[in-house]
């Protein structure tokens, strides 16, 4: 790495291959997928790293992670980009209360989680998310009044269908609140 | 000698022994075929609309459907040939007709499937999505159907849809080995093609050996995965084919109003030489008639 940037100061002709060369020899480049069933916010980008909650917890997803399959918590999704600039998105199921969501899904009892990723032996990932906004478009005055209304919904109601229905919009509208704060 | 005696009793007309048709019925024909091609006009126009939104929204589907098959094939997991007995076929189409070859060449290729496996000693099962499907299976291949779907097509499909025939798929209690979706997959305004994505089980992901690559795996995390992804599949294959039923109606319905508008145009001449005939013979009576006198 040094010796490569010596060379570049010392042949400013040659500059133009050496970062070719360099770019093949480094580390693998990550070709980072990130979607919802409807938008595509990165498709095959290449991006230095991804923060990613999952049920197991939160992980950071560099290029040459070792292979894995995840599945999402719904949570706050942030990619850095090659540039060292980073996006931050919130990602959660589609059955969430959050404003910009319209349909509420009826089966809830298989799908707790908000989505998958998958990081593959030849270093690309896909994160697939069932609904994910970018974190400005969210407003945290309505996080929180959709937090209370839920909790006092968690206390008003027994049935098991609808407590777990709650408990997740309680979840995430947590954690919206958390991200925003 | 009976059969010249019944001959000539009968006469009967055989061939195309056709009547000058008067007047009044080409004005009617002409009036119902004008009708017919105002509404397949309009269906074109609804149907173009339908098709602009849902080729729109297709875009990120698909990026979002071949992320999700994208560890299928990058891990390159593939049913064990001699265990597979349980086979389960989604057939995607949807409730209304008018639109071409779209249900006719998925039921074609369900049944190939199906005639396929059971040769082979397999057993299958076919969920229908779309009335089109059962009405096209449920005659011959009725004991092979587990699941309908109905009010498929009015609305575009999304999420919660797909996500609501996997449930069902799932809590069915059909374990099945392998799978596949088939549907019609959209490659432009005027083609389609009947496409098949795979399913996999729990077991044979489990199972496969490149599977052993990826680290930190348990079953539970895996079935959560599988069923996200057998959610996002069909999604997949629910937005391709309802473009592909759009894009086939807006072809069906211009080539109908175009035959619509020909035969108005023979019709149009056929009454005005009809109309020219019945003045031309009321003159000649009239001429006649005072050429008598």
């Amino acid at each position: 790495m040094l010796a490569a940037r010596l060379f570049r100061r010392a042949l400013p002709v040659l500059r133009q291959a050496r970062s070719y060369a360099d770019a093949a020899s480094g580390a693998p480049q990550m070709s980072f997928t990130f979607a919802s069933p409807t938008q595509v916010f990165f498709r095959e980008a290449s991006v230095k790293q991804v923060d990613v909650p999952t049920l197991t917890g939160v992980f950071g997803i560099l290029p040459a992670h070792v292979p894995t399959l995840q599945v999402l918590r719904p949570g706050v999704v942030t990619v850095f980009n090659d540039d060292g600039s980073s996006a931050k998105y919130f990602a959660t199921l589609a059955a969430e209360s959050l404003s910009l969501s319209e349909d509420r899904r009826q089966s809830l009892n298989i799908l707790v989680s908000s989505g998958s990723v998958t990081v593959n032996a030849d270093s690309s990932v896909q994160l697939l998310a069932e609904e994910a906004v970018p974190l400005d478009q969210l407003d945290v005055t309505a996080a929180r009044a959709n937090l209370e209304k839920a909790q006092s919904e968690l206390v008003g109601t027994a049935d098991e269908a609808v407590r777990a229905e709650v408990q997740i919009s309680i979840e995430a509208n947590e954690a919206i609140v958390k991200a925003l704060e | 000698m009976f059969a010249r005696t019944s001959a000539l009793v009968f006469s009967p007309q055989c061939g195309q022994v056709r009547n000058m048709a008067t007047l009044k019925d080409i004005t009617i024909r002409l009036k119902s075929i004008k009708n017919i091609q105002k509404i397949t006009k309009s269906m074109k126009m609804v149907a173009a609309a339908k098709y602009a939104r849902a080729e729109k929204q297709l875009k990120p589907a698909r990026v979002y459907g071949t992320g999700a098959l994208a560890l299928y094939e990058k891990a390159d997991i593939k049913a064990p040939e001699d265990k597979v007995a349980k086979h389960l076929i989604v057939g995607v189409t949807s409730d209304r007709g008018l639109c071409g070859a779209i249900h006719s060449g998925v039921a074609k290729t369900i049944k190939n499937e199906i005639a396929n496996l059971t040769g082979s000693g397999k057993e299958v099962m076919v969920i229908n999505v779309g009335d089109k499907l059962r009405g096209l299976l449920h005659r011959t291949h009725g004991k092979h159907i587990l699941l309908n779907c109905k009010e498929v097509g009015r609305k575009p499909p999304n999420f919660s849809d797909a996500s609501v025939i996997a449930t069902e798929l799932l809590t069915s209690g059909y374990e099945f080995d392998q799978g596949s979706v088939i549907f019609n997959r959209f490659r432009s305004v005027i083609s389609y093609k009947t496409d098949q994505k795979p399913l996999f089980s729990n077991d044979t992901v489990s199972s496969s050996e490149n599977m052993g690559v990826y680290d930190d795996i348990d079953a539970d995390v895996l079935r959560n995965y599988q069923e996200f992804a057998l959610v996002n599949v069909i999604y997949l294959a629910l937005k391709e084919s309802s473009t592909s039923e759009q894009s086939a109606r807006m072809t069906a319905m211009d080539s109908a109003s175009k035959n619509a508008s020909e035969m108005i145009d023979k019709l149009t001449l056929t009454f005005n030489r009809t109309r020219q005939a019945v003045i031309t013979k009321e003159l000649i009576e009239i001429i006649s008639g005072a050429a008598a006198l």
